[in-house]
């Protein structure tokens, strides 16, 4: 019989277990393909982007409750300066902008001020952004953390979750093929 | 033919590391002497074998073989030589061959500097490190394989190294940072040898100590060098982002901070032993946790590498085997039995536990922000992010305390402090002097900066200086008790030395964070050739706007004069680099040191009629962030060289 001081000694052991476990399940769908950490599955695909009210990052007085495509497909990018590597993707939106693809923003959990001085410096790639600060629409869309994409076809509904930095490489391989009308 | 070279020397040290994990542990067991001499033997072989490796890999960087694939997406012959040198261990094969050779390196150390240690201690040791370097062979051999070659499609030159790690600072710190991870490795070694014996006495505890400090200033060293880098390279004036990468290596800071105290504790009183050895296990655990999370690619970061889930299927079956066989064997062996040792309420004991159990809480702050959302999403129970206000949140309540407490620990004795009416006075003393100091200087700064009284500043003065006046308080006491002062502070041992120094690190280190946070200025501004602008009493003038090329490289550099009053103080040059071979574009900062204040400019995107965009930052104290850390790694090697350690070693001869 092990006394009670001898079993708690095999409470690190199993807290590890239970770690490796979760471990192993990520593994497990990484490899069948069902988990990739750069584009985890959305509950949002197919469907359109939840129902929102939020301010503009430039003007705080502004309601927007829907965002205008014009027929047109569309990035939503979400982002937030303290994001490295948001800063990262940054160039590469600026060159898809350059291009005519139309790139929403959703700043997420930021600093206002911040936000908006990054955009003047680093140039601004985008139509529109969201300034979602309190990250309610961003918790409804279950956003992972920033930099996130999604791919909005022209009719507003959500096509693909993209999570990670967007580069030539994911446009090409990952964007492109779904055959949307930019 | 020399990358053939390097990859036969990397397979000939997996027999060596076979024959190291089992001969001298063999020899420990059936009790033959001469099996377990042949340790350092076998050490030396594989360390030789693996330099050759990793000179035969850094070879084919320098001379630009595009053959070898990794040279081929890596680098670029127009790189100067020493990014060709850092390029080694930018990717992921290269810095797991580093990896690997320094583990060679401490495992050579450990053999050769253990003379004293006995034959049957040193053998298991030896053995442990050895099988941990089977996994990480067996890793590199079979899925990471640095010398792969490109024979069939030849390509002109190279990819280049990712920009953001052309940089001095990245040449040194994956090398620090992996020094001070894996050298955690030997004081886990030293916890199972012990454990497998059963004797976790006073001894091993003394044993551990002078390794696990070197690690830890190292580790140390390599954070503060990757803060600094993020500092000035990602030209945003960021020191630290949360990020998992940083997380990772800074779970295993805590645990061998804590391990640090913990062990000295075990040492000079015996008590603590169990959670000693489960701190030792956890530090190294933690090392290799960084290294799966981020080598798998489940963790989508800045530092991300190409990745791969087969290789993170294979480090977590190798995390299992060594943190979970090595749980276990603490399960089974680790003395259950309460340490008969008594300690009163207010004694050093306490204080060590106490600074053990907030380390232990800081440690699952970070391990929860980091792997919960990982755990959440593995069990579908939806995503959750959490950024840094929630460990700004948790951190600042945390710490604070922690300094206040580090104030008091030296004036207290080791199983039951008479002396605290003695020591009340000086606490008073330095209480005051801490108000009046925080008092003074949170209102100057507020004044400089043209800012309200912050709390937050003068909080965080208040127990920053408190810890130090009261330590010099402590010192001086301590010295006072010999002949004449300054004989006093000759005659103060080293590692008491060591412990102020680190200390007031920690103060100096939380002066600078806190200062930074609350004081610093940034403004955006568009400039035009002549324009200036002034920041918190410095005013900053576009003086030139040139073109140049670089080795790989073409830029734009500003010249912008800052002006206190009308003297002129420098010359800061940002600029913005556009690379050739991966097409992207680097700001380059440009930064005024100082102590007490940092004046960082960078240049932004070129605006219309010949203005620029231009970011200039005015960075309170950020200096002392690192000036801590140094401190603290400082004291943490300072502690080694104490003639303790020496006399102790020639005892045991």
């Amino acid at each position: 019989m092990l006394s009670s001081s001898r079993i708690k000694l095999f409470i690190p052991l199993v807290v590890f277990v239970l770690l490796a476990l979760v471990f192993l399940q990520l593994e497990k769908r990484m490899i069948s393909g069902d988990y990739d950490p750069s584009m985890l599955p959305s509950a949002l695909i197919g469907k359109p982007l939840p129902e929102f009210n939020l301010a503009t990052l430039d003007n705080p007085n502004t309601v927007i409750t829907s965002i205008n495509l014009n027929n047109k497909a569309a990035l939503l990018n979400v982002w937030a300066t303290w994001c490295v590597s948001c800063r990262v993707e940054h160039a590469y939106l600026n060159t898809l902008a350059e291009k005519g693809i139309t790139i929403f923003g959703l700043n997420y959990k930021d600093d206002q001020q911040k936000a908006n001085q990054w955009l003047t410096r680093l140039g601004n790639p985008y139509q529109l952004n969201l300034f979602d600060v309190n990250g309610k629409l961003g918790l409804n869309m279950g956003v992972y953390g920033a930099p996130e994409t999604y791919v909005l076809d022209a009719n507003g509904i959500v096509r693909y979750r993209h999570v990670g930095v967007v580069d030539e490489n994911v446009w090409q391989s990952k964007i492109l093929p779904l055959g949307l009308n930019w | 033919m020399i990358p053939e070279i390097g990859h036969f020397a990397l397979l000939l040290c997996l027999p060596i590391a076979i024959f190291l994990a089992s001969i001298p542990l063999l020899g420990a067991i059936l009790g033959r002497p001469l099996w377990m001499r042949l340790g350092p033997l076998l050490a030396l072989g594989q360390w030789l074998f693996l330099l050759l490796a990793f000179i035969c890999l850094t070879h084919s960087f320098l001379t630009d073989d595009f053959t070898v694939k990794l040279v081929a997406m890596h680098s670029n012959s127009a790189l100067p030589w020493y990014f060709k040198l850092s390029a080694v261990w930018g990717n992921h094969e290269g810095s797991l061959l580093l990896w690997v050779f320094i583990l060679a390196s401490w495992t050579l150390a450990v053999a050769y500097a253990s003379q004293s240690l006995p034959l049957d201690m040193r053998a298991r040791v030896l053995a442990v490190l050895g099988m941990i370097s089977i996994g990480f062979l067996l890793f590199i051999i079979f899925t990471s394989n640095p010398f792969e070659r490109l024979l069939l499609n030849p390509v002109a030159d190279g990819n280049d190294l990712n920009p953001l790690l052309q940089d001095f600072g990245l040449i040194i710190h994956p090398p620090m940072l992996y020094i001070g991870y894996v050298g955690f490795s030997v004081a886990f070694a030293f916890a199972i040898a012990a454990l497998m014996t059963g004797n976790l006495d006073a001894a091993w505890a003394r044993w551990s100590r002078p390794w696990t400090n070197i690690a830890w200033a190292f580790l140390t060293i390599g954070i503060a060098l990757g803060s600094w880098w993020a500092y000035y390279e990602l030209g945003w004036g960021g020191w630290w982002f949360w990020d998992p990468v940083e997380n990772a290596s800074f779970m295993p800071w805590l645990a061998g901070t804590a391990l640090i105290h913990s062990l000295a504790a075990t040492e000079k009183r015996g008590v603590f032993r169990s959670w000693t050895v489960l701190l030792a296990i956890l530090a190294f655990s933690l090392s290799l946790l960084g290294t799966f999370l981020v080598r798998s690619g489940i963790l989508v970061s800045v530092h991300a590498f190409a990745s791969d889930p087969t290789r993170g299927l294979f480090i977590l079956a190798f995390l299992v085997l060594v943190i979970g066989g090595s749980l276990l064997l603490y399960a089974v062996k680790a003395p259950a039995i309460r340490s008969n040792a008594k300690f009163g309420l207010l004694s050093r004991e306490n204080f060590l536990l106490v600074n053990n159990i907030l380390l232990a809480i800081a440690l699952s702050v970070v391990l929860l922000g980091t792997l919960f959302p990982l755990a959440s999403s593995a069990l579908n129970l939806g995503s959750y992010s959490v950024g840094p206000p929630y460990f700004n949140a948790m951190f600042v309540p945390l710490s604070l305390p922690m300094i206040v407490l580090m104030g008091i620990a030296p004036y207290i004795s080791w199983k039951r402090s008479n002396k605290i009416s003695a020591a009340i006075p000086k606490w008073l003393i330095a209480a005051f002097v801490a108000l009046l100091l925080a008092g003074l200087a949170t209102l100057s700064l507020s004044n400089q900066y043209q800012q309200d009284f912050n709390w937050l500043a003068f909080i965080t003065l208040v127990v920053s200086l408190w810890l130090i006046t009261s330590t010099a308080l402590h010192m001086l006491s301590k010295a006072k008790h010999q002949q004449g002062l300054l004989t006093g502070f000759k005659r103060l041992s080293v590692s008491y030395w060591a412990m102020v120094i680190a200390h007031t690190g920690i103060a100096v280190a939380a002066i600078g964070i806190g200062l930074t946070s609350v004081y610093e200025q940034q403004k955006d501004v568009r400039m035009l050739l002549g324009d200036d602008i002034s920041v918190s009493g410095y005013r900053y003038q576009l003086t030139a706007i040139n073109t140049f090329e670089g080795p790989n490289f073409s830029g734009t550099r500003g010249d912008i004069t800052v002006f206190d009053g009308d003297t002129v103080i420098t010359v800061l040059q940002p600029e913005k680099r556009f690379y050739y071979a991966a097409r992207n574009v680097m700001t380059e900062a440009a930064i005024d040191p100082g102590l007490t204040r940092d004046l960082y400019v960078a240049l932004g995107e070129e605006l219309e009629e010949g203005a620029w965009a231009v970011r200039v930052h005015v960075k309170p104290f950020v200096r002392c962030i690192w000036l801590g850390a140094l401190m603290m790694a400082f004291g943490g090697l300072l502690a080694v060289t104490d003639k303790r350690y020496r006399s102790k070693r020639m005892l045991n001869a």
